[in-house]
């Protein structure tokens, strides 16, 4: 930066320490209902809220609160859940993409504004018939019924054309001429030029769809297929008579394994989003 | 020749098609049908054992029209999506721009920022139930300090939902500032430069050239934003239940509660409807928008 010359030094310096001061304010504004959790989770109830900091750390309420529930299979529904709602997005909406992408065909654009449309129509909202349908199919109380309706997936299919459109028609004519068929060139040019849309695509679904809630709720019914968030909310229910620290330590619990990936990962996730132009 | 052509057009048609059919069936049958089928239930009576279900034309709608929790649920809806949208749009645009500036520990600053939108709505709310805990919660201690008695936040008609949209606006926000991020790196910086040449200052630079170079990311934003006021509703069950007297209830909790508390399938129905047409009106103005500025194609 060579601003030097033209604002006065210490003016830039000012407005840099000002600016630093305010993030890190509403950084650490933004992570307090965490740490507060954190800190709560480690002590007695008691010395929880009176914030005396002399008091002793404890694991005692993460005994507590592991006991309580089958946070082990709630885990594995979730990771069951999030996987298959991932597969299945990326096959089918990889395959629409590419339809919409690559192949001139009449009808395509009404279709197409059908998936943007679909956009707006939350399957949240839809709860009372998507519950009909899902128990008609047999599939209520399954992780499969709970996934089913997000499969096909406006925001995915949208993304991925995008991202096969900017690429080069070249790359496909080389492939073909090597002998590629259409699957061929879907494959080996496609789906590698579109790597960080994949990537920023499949962090967003696991994401919203290990913290989904309202539809796991109304369609699950039994400790087999209930993903994490509705365990967690069922723990937490004020008849359940479990105090604050023991909730914060179950709280915790939940969200350590996303949390810690995210923290893993969180360079190449805000890359992929960077990179797969999702603006 | 033109036979040849004419073939290879089908072939195309048949193989688009062939690639489409999994996902619009999978679509039509949990959005459109649905929606379909939402809106003929609206229009029939709840049945009962005695009595079947009878077509009710738009009666079900006049009821819930007549009904003062709908008026109280709409009001606190549209409260809830005028304060969150602008908020949340506006601090994740303050929080883009920190965490893009060249400041230390900038990388906490983002990951602090974001860690809200890692977590589930449900977490969130018992997280933030330790600090509406009146008198022994944090903002009652910290209010305390200043000579404030305890405040019920969560169980008082005036600060219920209130409570709710802080929670919301902390939750999103830092997601939405992914976007702005993303498009802020976008900007080439020679931009500030000769803005800074040419005597601008901090604020005008910020007004006239980066907020009309980031429209099309706060467009984006700003219907993501009334998607969510619609559809972030999961701290309620933690938190208020929608209460107290649907002081905090929306749209979508209350249209759950008809559904699979009081199976009141028709009235349900009937609101979701009107939930349908209004995101439909929104899909519609967001379309032409998009057409004119082309910012999608």
């Amino acid at each position: 930066m060579s601003t030097a010359s033209i604002a006065p030094r210490h003016t830039r310096t000012r407005w840099i320490d000002l600016d630093a001061a305010g993030a890190l304010v509403l950084a650490l504004a933004w992570i307090a209902p965490l740490l507060f959790a954190a800190w709560a989770a480690f002590h007695t109830p008691h010395a929880a809220v009176s914030f005396d900091l002399t008091a002793p750390w404890t694991l005692e309420n993460f005994a507590t609160a592991w006991e309580r529930a089958p946070w082990l299979r709630y885990v594995f529904n979730t990771v069951m859940l999030v996987t298959i709602v991932l597969a299945g997005q990326l096959v089918l909406c990889t395959l629409a993409g590419f339809a919409f992408a690559r192949f001139a065909f009449p009808g395509r654009d009404v279709v197409f504004i059908l998936v943007l449309l679909q956009l707006f129509i939350l399957p949240e909202v839809l709860i009372v018939e998507n519950y009909a349908i899902v128990s008609k199919l047999g599939l209520a109380d399954t992780v499969f019924g709970i996934g089913l309706p997000y499969m096909a997936s406006a925001f995915g299919i949208f993304l991925l054309r995008q991202a096969f459109k900017s690429v080069p028609k070249e790359l496909e004519e080389a492939a073909r001429i090597e002998g590629c068929s259409w699957a061929g060139v879907l494959w080996k040019v496609y789906v590698p030029a579109a790597r960080p849309t994949y990537l920023a695509y499949a962090l967003v679904s696991v994401a919203t769809h290990w913290n989904n809630f309202l539809w796991p709720l109304v369609i699950t019914n039994s400790v087999e297929t209930r993903p994490l968030t509705v365990g967690l909310s069922l723990f937490g229910a004020p008849e359940s008579g479990v105090n604050i620290s023991v909730i914060s330590a179950a709280t915790l619990l939940t969200i350590a394994p996303l949390l810690v990936a995210f923290l893993i990962f969180q360079r190449q996730f805000v890359q992929a989003f960077l990179r797969a132009g999702i603006r | 020749m033109t036979a040849g052509r004419s073939h290879e057009t089908r072939r195309y048609a048949l193989y688009g098609w062939l690639l489409l059919t999994p996902a619009v069936a999978l679509m039509s049958l949990f959005a459109f049908i649905p929606a379909g089928a939402t809106a003929w239930a609206s229009l029939f009576s709840r049945g009962t054992n005695r009595r079947p279900a009878h077509f009710a034309g738009l009666d079900n709608y006049t009821q819930l029209f007549a009904d003062p929790t709908f008026a109280k649920v709409v009001t606190n809806n549209l409260l809830y999506a005028g304060v969150t949208i602008p908020v949340s749009t506006a601090i994740a645009l303050g929080m883009a721009l920190w965490a893009n500036a060249r400041i230390p520990a900038r990388g906490f600053v983002r990951a602090a920022y974001f860690t809200p939108t890692m977590l589930p709505m449900i977490a969130a709310a018992n997280l933030w139930l330790f600090f509406y805990t009146p008198g022994i919660g944090v903002i009652d201690k910290i209010a305390g300090l200043f000579g404030f008695g305890p405040t019920n936040w969560l169980g008082q008609p005036d600060t219920a939902l209130w409570a709710i949209i802080v929670v919301t606006i902390w939750k999103e926000s830092g997601f939405f500032m992914i976007f702005y991020l993303a498009a802020l790196q976008t900007i080439p910086p020679d931009l500030h430069e000769a803005a800074r040449i040419e005597g601008a200052g901090r604020w005008t630079y910020t007004r006239r050239v980066l907020l009309p170079l980031l429209m099309p990311t706060t467009l984006f934003i700003l219907v993501n934003a009334l998607i969510n006021s619609v559809k972030l509703i999961d701290h309620l069950f933690i938190l208020t239940k929608g209460g107290p007297d649907n002081a905090s209830k929306l749209i979508l909790y209350w249209i759950w509660e008809m559904a699979f508390s009081y199976f009141d399938a028709p009235h349900a129905a009937a609101m979701t409807v009107l939930v349908l047409i209004v995101l439909g009106i929104v899909a519609a103005i967001q379309f032409r928008v998009i057409d004119r500025r082309a910012h999608y194609r």
